[in-house]
Order: structure tokens, then sequence, then C-alpha cells
């Protein structure tokens, strides 16, 4: 019983370490990938090939004077950012960081705590994250903060629905809610994109709705907001917001990778002749490629499309998304159905 | 008259389904993306390395001193008359006796200063001096935080008498030695 909870207090604190180690360095790759893209070099004077650059931004933001405008409201205006850092950092739980492993016999699980509703559980935790930037913004007292507030959380909602069809049809399938016992289903290659293509395109543009990424961006949208819902931030509130997207994107692609890219699992895993910690341990190195890889993938989106506009924003999310997204669980509903019969 | 053939004719016909679909265009531009991933990168690392500069370049001031390491400029004030920015002043002043190897002739600038921020760097400064005393460079002239320091004083202009601080101003000193 002891050991269990010392393998969780450690999974907790690695958790919770790994989370903020990329996401600090999504900042550096985001930087650095953005100027590739760009012909250009990006940061490379702190340290080498810049890898201090995420300290150096750290330590700045902290340093930075704290401002809070006389006319905001004082409680909320803390509140804001700390919420979206506390959401971002909740979701983390549920998420399978790999297989068991075998200590004398016994096999611990490398997740937190597999609840049985843990995908409801991430879409409640990921809901929360509004109010984050909703109180942020109504707290400012500024109009441009309002509107970013405004605009992010009208986003959030409408993408939520057609992202909460989308799993809709991907639990029909696996018939079951807890994230853990959903990628056990996936191995080997049995990855759920393979089931639900249209699902996980679905998905993976809600999952960029959601962070507030581009071509979605436009609650922080600069050219007309000024700075969105963070106008009024400044030092490590603002550090705050930024990171909490940041974060948000590495659990984004974590559950990406997890419902429909088989997590852990990999093909060929039982043919290596590997003993279980060993093949454990792989599958951890696999499915944290597969959440950079999808890290990746947002940078690559933002760097290549441009910002949506807002009537087309809501065009796409309630004309396009939540029909295709019905669509989708009518089709599996049918096939699902039919396959049970014979 | 078509002066290229780039021109293109556009049209507002109605977007075919693959079209409106926006998927395969959006996987398009990530190809082209991805593509200059990998191109040469275009940056310049400037400190350390340096763009070739074209040998008119007209840069920093420079007041030059004689063979002997005497300062040239003789505070006539041609420069200042034929500064079309009047970013140049000057005072001058006699030589004291037993500065003769400071200065060429009896008479010297002791204060030369020019305005780096109101200079257009015309060059039209050397082309009036007969002196040869000031020639613009290839340097390129620093930022900073002050106006103030933008004001260059003899401190900044004038070259150094040693052989390692001497100033060359190659090509543009050459020319002008020709039309002598």
């Amino acid at each position: 019983m002891e050991l269990v909870l010392i393998i969780k207090l450690i999974l907790v604190v690695a958790v919770f370490a790994i989370a903020l180690g990329i996401a600090a360095y999504s900042t550096y790759g985001e930087r650095k990938i953005a100027a590739f893209f760009q012909d250009r070099l990006g940061p490379n004077r702190a340290g080498p090939f810049g890898l201090l650059q995420p300290l150096a931004d750290g330590v700045k933001m902290i340093m930075k004077e704290e401002i809070i405008p006389a006319h905001a409201d004082k409680t909320l205006f803390i509140l804001g950012p700390a919420l979206a850092m506390l959401t971002a950092c909740m979701t983390g739980v549920v998420i399978p960081w790999g297989s068991t492993i075998e200590i004398g016999g016994a096999y611990y699980p490398l997740q937190i705590t597999d609840i049985n509703i843990g995908i409801l559980y991430a879409f409640a935790v990921v809901s929360i994250g509004v109010y984050g930037v909703m109180i942020g913004g109504w707290a400012s007292n500024n109009k441009y903060a309002l509107l970013g507030a405004l605009r992010a959380s009208s986003q959030m909602i409408s993408y939520e629905l057609a992202m909460g069809l989308s799993i809709v049809a991907l639990v029909m399938t696996t018939g079951e809610l807890s994230i853990g016992e959903i990628v056990r289903q996936q191995h080997g290659w049995h990855w759920n994109v393979i089931y639900q293509p249209l699902g996980f395109l679905i998905f993976i543009v809600c999952a960029f709705a959601e962070c507030n990424r581009t071509p979605f961006d436009l609650p922080e949208c600069e050219t007309e907001l000024v700075g969105g819902y963070h106008t009024e931030y400044s030092s490590m509130k603002l550090g705050f917001y930024l990171f909490a997207e940041y974060i948000n994107m590495f659990i984004s692609s974590a559950i990406i990778s997890a419902l429909y890219f088989g997590g852990y699992n990999f093909p060929f895993m039982d043919s290596l002749g590997l003993s279980h910690n060993m093949v454990t341990t792989i599958g951890v190195f696999v499915f944290f490629a597969k959440v950079i890889f999808f890290i990746f993938f947002f940078m690559w989106i933002r760097w290549t499309l441009p910002r949506f506009r807002y009537d087309q924003l809501m065009n796409l999310g309630w004309k396009k998304m939540i029909p295709l997204a019905i669509i989708n669980v009518l089709i599996t509903g049918c096939v699902v159905l039919l396959l049970n019969k014979n | 008259m078509q002066l290229t053939n780039r021109s293109k004719v556009v049209s507002n016909k109605e977007m075919t389904l693959m079209e409106r679909a926006y998927l395969p265009a959006i996987v398009k531009g990530m190809g082209i993306t991805l593509s200059h991933l990998f191109k040469k990168k275009v940056t310049i690392q400037y400190p350390e390395v340096k763009r070739p500069i074209a040998p008119v370049y007209r840069g920093w001031h420079v007041l030059k001193r004689d063979e002997q390491g005497r300062e040239n400029c003789t505070a006539c004030g041609l420069c200042a008359v034929a500064c079309p920015a009047e970013a140049i002043t000057m005072t001058a002043a006699e030589r004291k006796p037993g500065d003769e190897n400071l200065y060429r002739e009896e008479k010297y600038a002791s204060v030369y200063e020019i305005n780096m921020l109101r200079c257009i760097y015309c060059g039209l400064c050397e082309e009036a001096c007969p002196k040869e005393a000031i020639f613009l460079t290839d340097r390129i002239v620093p930022s900073d935080m002050l106006r103030q320091n933008f004001i260059f004083g003899k401190d900044k202009l004038v070259e150094g008498t040693t052989a390692d601080k001497r100033i060359d101003v190659g090509v543009r000193g050459g020319a002008h030695r020709k039309e002598d």
C-alpha cells in the first residue's frame, strides 16, 4: 500500500515537472520553429543554440513590474491567471503516460489515476479553463480585454460542442470512458485514428480552438485587440497566461496521442521479445515522441495559416463542425450496430 | 502594354467542392512551410559576420592626421558651409608654440563636432575639404540610448597617432589624391 503511494507521489511530481519543462521548452521551440519556417535562425545567443532562452525569459517575466490597473477588480484580476494555470496543470492526472511497471511481481500503472470517467474529467477541467480567460478579461476593466474574453468564451463553448460529439463517436467504438482503458484497447497498431479518421479531424480542429492557437487565436488577436484578454497584464501574471497556453498545448497533444494515436502503444510491441518493464520504458518514449510531434504540428499550423475572421470562426464551428460531428456519430452508430448484429 | 508575363487573369467563380473543403489547401500550405524548414537561412550573425560593404560606402567620419601624426584640419569651416544638414560645428584656435607636432598648420579646430543624427552621410564635407582632413569611412555608427551621445566630438572623430590606430580611408582617399 505504501509503495503505491510513493509511486503515485513520484508520478505526480514527475508529471508536474515534465509538463512545466516541456511547456518552457515549447516557448523556445515555438520561436525556433517560427524562425526556421521564415528562413531565420531564431534565438541562439543565450547558451548553446539559445537553449537557456526560456530561463532568460522567465527571469525577465519575474523581474518586470507588477501593475494592477486602478479600476480593475483586484481579487478577480489575480484569480484569472491563477485559474488558467491551475486548470492547465490539472488535466495531466488522467493521462496514461505509460503502461504498467513491474516491481516485485506487482504491476503499477504509469498513470496518476485511472478514473472510469477520465474523458469527462478532462473535458470538465478544460471547460473551467475558460473561466481563467473570462475572469481575467472581465477584471481588467478594459474594452479590449473584455472583447478578448468574450471571444474566448463564445469560441470555446462553440467548439466544445463539436469536440464532445467527436468524442461521443469514439466512446461508441471503444465502449469506454476511461482514458487508461481506451489506450489499452489500442494495443499494437489498432489505433483509433484508423477507425475514427473524421472524428480525429474534428477533434484536432477543436483542440486548436480550445487552446486559442492560430488559426483560432482570436481572443488574443494583436491586430484587433492589442493583446486580447491579457492586455492589462504584466510581469508573471502575463507569464502565467502565456505559460498556461503552452501547458494546454502539451496536454492537448497528450490527449490526442492517447485517444487517437495509441498512447504508449507501438507496432510490434509484443514480438520484440523484451521484458515487460523494457517495453513500458520504450512505450513512454514513444508516447512522448507522439506528444512532441503534435506540439510541433500545433506550431506548424500556427506558422502556416492566417487567423480566421470572427464570423468565419462561428460559421465553421456551428455550420460545419457540429453537423460533421453529428454525421460522424450517425455513421459510427450504424457501423457499430451492423457489426454487433453479425 | 505588357511589362512581364506574370500577370494572372482573376475570376470570381464559384469554388469547387474540393476548394470549399479547405483541407487540400491547408495541406498544400503546410508543404510550403515545411520546405522552408530546410532552406538556407538568410540571417547574418551580425557582430561576428559582417556583410560586405561597397567601397564607396559613407559612414562614420574620420579626421585624418598626416604622416607625422599632426591633425590636418585647420578649422577653415568649408565643411560646415558645405554641409546641407548643418550637422558640423567647430571652434577655431591658434596653435601655441610647442604644439607643432600636434597640428599641421597655425590654426586648428579646438572643438569639432558632428551631430550624427543630423548628418545625412552625403559626403559633401569630404569634397569641400581642401586639406584632406575629413573622410567618411566604412565604419557603421553604433546605436545609443541618448541623443546627446550622437554628437561626436574630436575624441570620436580624430584618428589615433600610432600605426594600428590609423584609419584607412582606402578608395576614398585615393580618389581625392588623384584629383590633386
